[in-house]
């Protein structure tokens, strides 16, 4: 028995409360609160992952009750790896929002650190409860601080896209506790490792696969990938620029967490949990080639960037669904790979947004001059997102590779491929404004401050640096959350 | 760690590059750097040269790059002479671009290099990579260091040519990517080995199908027809861009490919029996043909160059594709030959241009007389690419027809013959209205020595290689000592 799980999810939870208080007297100090808060919880998710590495998944059964009756709180090497992603990008993002302000008020200042903390709280509880009932709950908390978040944003179109956000979100939340009912209904549990017991004699039945397809379905909207995606390029536009890099980054991921822990870990992959994994791929090859295409038509830099990670995202569910060892260690580190990459491109891009006011294709015009350090960040992650070696983008691409070829999915090989030269052309398509358009007459320059660009820079250089060292961070923290998420089948 | 002389090879551009950045404002300060690194490289690579002839290459320790695939640098003959034509010419580069640069205008000198320097690494890191994923890491990074120098000017021309050339050759990096993962998948952890490691590996449908995904990989850069559309419209770069890449690193990067993939993958005995071989070599005859009669059409003088320049590079390719010995030898000697023969042609039109301000064949009356040095370094290049004896194009093809008739088809000699005619027809009416035409006292206004000594010295190398070609340690014995090594030893 080990508080880690409980508390790498309380930290965030409780200190919550504070900033919207200590922003009346202070706005520094209730940002330094909600740092420091942020910066213990990954030192605590550190420190779970160390013990997990070293001695096995971390078990906690909350208020004393024992699984399945009482609620399970489990970090094994998949989510507690996941823990320390999350956080880490919590605490870059809380470094690069810390000398933006929202000018309204301090209140809303308070309000948005406690929204962040509260997302941070939801995100990790996902990754470290072992009931699923207790997951849509911790969902809910990650999407109620989302929507809140998106609606804070600076423009007029924040409160209608939020509204969307919520809607679809509300339905893709309702999705999953639906199916949760029938599969309640059909087994008596909700706990993880209780229902892996008790799968076997129903993973046939039709009833579970109602009950998957809506669960997954659900998890899928909030990822987003295509066609589900409707709410997330205008959130991700109007969302206030200086939370994208985490929302961006870490609420995908940890749904595609849920959804690979439920039917390849809890389920493993039996029944009708294998034929809804098989029904991934289509899913999965299709966001790839719509969000690309979707994104090479965008003029709003930032929905550029939020169809690029429908496309990415699909690149999950194909490699999900292989489920070989290759294919599944590629996609995780694609999952890593592609929350560095795409939190450092809404770094870069929310820079720009906030000299400009605007972050449309013209905006970057002359960027390499005007800003050079911005410009080159999102030309090192953005060229990393090709997917070229040895930057962190061609590894994922690598294994998934190797892995399909393994399954000899001639279909899943070609998609991979076709999206490396997609994702080159709509980067390439803002490179160029960026090193070859003349700077637009300049309203104000304001310089990047330290705090903003020191997270920036050492997203760029992990860019560069986790490609180059991937086969030692593979050994050491890839293969065994690939071994805790499937088993190690396959 | 190995021989730290590869890593030194690598890095010495590299270093060159980040010197260059940083001594952006000192006008002379970029291209001295970049001469001596160069210098440095060369000497480097001069000393392993030795160990390699001897038939015992210098490698580097092998680093984990990818879980089951390693990184590692090693000197064979064959990666040997392109990392020493590449650092030669790269050299002779240097000192051309700066009068060049001078004689344009142009003031980035600093970016500029920067540019050269990190293809210049990329290249030397292709010739001496070991395996299929350091091939491949170098190859992607040469791929995105050239697109900066394609659009350097920033005209709209040159931007077209930049997206056309990200398509051609990103699209080109995917399918690599795909055949490279394929190749490893078969082979788990394999090197390049002289004669192949895949024979045997799968059925031969599937051999087939990945050969012809890493030939499609390579044809891009190698402008295969009918994948060459990117390098005429590359043209749109500086001139010494386009000599030292569209001439010598990144299509030589395509054509090299070849040779690794016919001798080093397959093997040309695998390469024979899937029957590819010989789609190759007729794809090959093809653009040979194709490419010299559109050469003809094209007035202007870098246009005709690139075409020239398709054509030249599928002998490498027909080379490569026949297998025999005598025919890999003169493929793997072109990367040498045309090199020097090709950048010379292309410093002289750079010349043309920069002092005379001429680009088009019709305005080359009497430019002999005002220019002789410029233009008899042209003539000798021409002469030499058309195959006249005692230059180096003449030892080309010499093997080459050998080699062909080795391999059973001697019909590729007549493909020869008729590039041959051809080169005469299109580099011939050039030489004779410079020299002879136009008329006009004979007064020098010869262009600045930074402009002609380059193009002089690289002909005269051309000739030196063309009468010598065993003197010595020479790259015409590292060209058949890799032809024997893939032939497993047979003559």
């Amino acid at each position: 028995m080990s508080a880690l799980p409980v508390l790498i999810v309380v930290t965030p939870l409780v200190a919550a409360l504070a900033p919207p208080l200590l922003a009346l007297a202070s706005v520094r100090a209730a940002k330094a609160w909600s740092l420091a808060a942020q910066v213990l919880c990954l030192a605590l998710s550190a420190a779970a992952l160390r013990a997990v590495l070293a001695g096995g998944p971390l078990r906690h059964a909350l208020g004393g009750w024992p699984a399945p009756w009482g609620i399970e709180c489990v970090l094994d090497a998949f989510s507690a790896s996941l823990a320390v992603l999350v956080a880490g990008l919590s605490v870059l993002t809380g470094l690069y929002a810390w000398d933006w302000s929202d000018r309204r008020s301090p209140v809303r200042e308070g309000a948005f650190q406690s929204l962040f903390l509260l997302l941070l709280a939801g995100l990790l509880g996902m990754l470290a409860t072992g009931d699923l009932f207790n997951l849509y709950v911790f969902l809910e908390i990650a999407s109620l601080s989302s929507y809140a978040l998106v609606a804070a944003g600076p423009g007029r179109e924040a409160p209608l896209a939020a509204f969307r956000y919520l809607l679809l979100g509300g339905a893709g939340a309702t999705f999953w506790v639906l199916g949760l009912g029938y599969l309640y209904a059909l087994t008596g549990t909700l706990n993880m490792a209780d229902l892996s017991a008790r799968w076997p004699a129903i993973a046939s039945a039709p009833a579970s696969s109602a009950a998957l397809g809506l669960m997954v379905a659900g998890l899928a909207l909030k990822m987003p990938v295509f066609p589900l995606h409707g709410w997330q390029p205008g959130a991700y536009a109007a969302a206030p620029p200086q939370i994208m890099p985490f929302i961006a980054s870490a609420g995908s991921k940890v749904m595609a967490y849920a959804i690979f822990r439920l039917l390849a870990g809890t389920l493993g992959a039996e029944g009708q949990a294998g034929r809804a994994l098989e029904a991934l791929a289509p899913v999965g090859l299709l966001s790839v080639a719509a969000g690309s295409v979707l994104a090479l038509t965008q003029t709003d830099v930032r929905r550029m960037l939020a169809y690029s990670s429908v496309a990415q995202l699909g690149l999950l569910f194909v490699g999900f669904s292989l489920g070989g060892r290759w294919a599944v260690i590629g996609v995780l580190w694609h999952m890593l790979a592609h929350a560095v990459l795409k939190s450092c491109l809404f770094m870069a891009a929310g820079s720009v947004a906030r000299r400009r006011g605007s972050c449309d294709l013209d905006d970057f015009a002359g960027l390499g001059r005007t800003a050079p350090l911005t410009a080159a960040c999102f030309a090192a992650a953005g060229l990393a997102l090709v997917g070229l070696p040895p930057a962190a983008g061609f590894f994922g691409k690598w294994y998934l590779l190797r892995g399909a070829l393994d399954a000899g999915a001639w279909a899943s090989v070609a998609v991979v491929a076709a999206s490396g030269l997609m994702t080159a052309l709509y980067v390439f398509r803002v490179l160029e404004r960026i090193y070859l358009s003349p700077p637009p007459e300049t309203k104000r320059v304001e310089p990047l401050g330290p705090w903003s660009a020191a997270p920036m820079l050492a997203l760029a250089a992990a860019a560069v640096l986790l490609g180059v060292f991937n086969e030692p961070l593979i050994a050491a923290f890839i293969e065994p959350a690939w071994l805790a998420a499937t088993g190690g089948r396959g | 760690m190995g021989d730290w002389r590869l890593f030194a090879a690598v890095s010495a551009p590299l270093a060159a590059a980040l010197m260059s950045l940083l001594l952006r404002r000192v006008p002379a300060g970029p291209p001295a750097v970049s001469v001596l690194a160069a210098a440095l490289q060369f000497s480097v690579l001069l000393s392993l040269l030795p160990g390699t002839l001897a038939g015992l290459p210098a490698e580097t320790a092998a680093l984990p790059l990818a879980a089951g695939a390693a990184l590692r640098l090693r000197a064979d003959a064959l990666g040997l002479l392109f990392a020493l034509v590449s650092s030669g010419l790269w050299a002779v580069t240097s000192v051309y671009a700066a009068g060049y640069l001078g004689a344009t205008g142009e003031r980035r000198l600093g970016s500029f290099y920067a540019y050269l320097g990190v293809c210049l690494s990329a290249a030397a890191g292709i010739a001496l990579s070991a395996g299929p994923l350091a091939f491949l890491v170098f190859y992607e990074i040469l791929t995105l260091a050239t697109y900066p120098l394609v659009i350097f000017t920033g005209k709209p021309a040159a931007v077209a040519a930049g997206r056309k050339y990200l398509v051609y050759a990103l699209g080109a990096g995917q399918l690599l990517l795909v055949a490279t993962v394929w190749a490893l998948w078969l082979a788990p952890g394999a090197e390049f080995v002289p004669g192949g490691f895949l024979a045997g590996r799968a059925s031969p449908a599937a051999l087939s199908a990945l050969f012809f995904l890493f030939a499609a990989a390579f044809a891009v850069k190698a402008a295969v027809m009918p994948l060459h559309g990117w390098l005429p419209a590359a043209m749109a770069a500086p001139v010494p861009v386009s000599a030292l890449l569209h001439a010598v690193a990144v299509v030589k990067a395509g054509a090299f490919g070849f040779l690794r993939l016919t001798g080093f993958v397959f093997g040309p005995a695998l390469t024979s029996d899937l029957g590819a071989g010989r789609v190759l070599a007729w794809a090959a005859a093809i653009t040979i043909l194709v490419a010299s009669l559109r050469a003809l059409t094209e007035s202007n003088l870098k246009r005709r160059l690139a075409y020239s320049t398709i054509g030249q590079l599928s002998y490498i390719v027909l080379g490569a594709a026949l297998g025999s010995t005598a025919a890999f030898a003169a493929a793997a000697f072109h990367i040498a030959a045309h090199g020097l023969m090709k950048i010379t042609l292309f410093f002289c039109a750079g010349a043309l241009y920069a002092h005379a301000h001429v680009e088009d064949a019709s305005q080359l009356d009497g430019i002999g007389r005002r220019m002789p040095l410029t233009m008899g370094a042209f003539a000798l290049a021409a002469l030499g690419l058309a195959g006249m004896p005692a230059l180096a194009g003449f030892l080309v093809k010499w093997n080459l027809g050998w080699g062909a008739a080795d391999a059973g088809r001697p019909w590729f000699i007549a493909v020869l013959i008729a590039s041959a005619v051809l080169n005469f027809a299109y580099f011939f009416p050039l030489v004779h209205s410079a020299f002879f035409k136009g008329g006009g006292p004979l007064r020098l206004e010869e262009a600045s020595a930074a402009l002609w000594g380059p193009p002089a010295l690289t002909a005269l190398g051309a000739l030196a290689i063309g009468l010598f070609p065993d003197a010595g340690a020479s790259l015409y014995r590292l060209a058949w000592a890799a032809a024997r090594a893939c032939a497993g030893g047979a003559p």
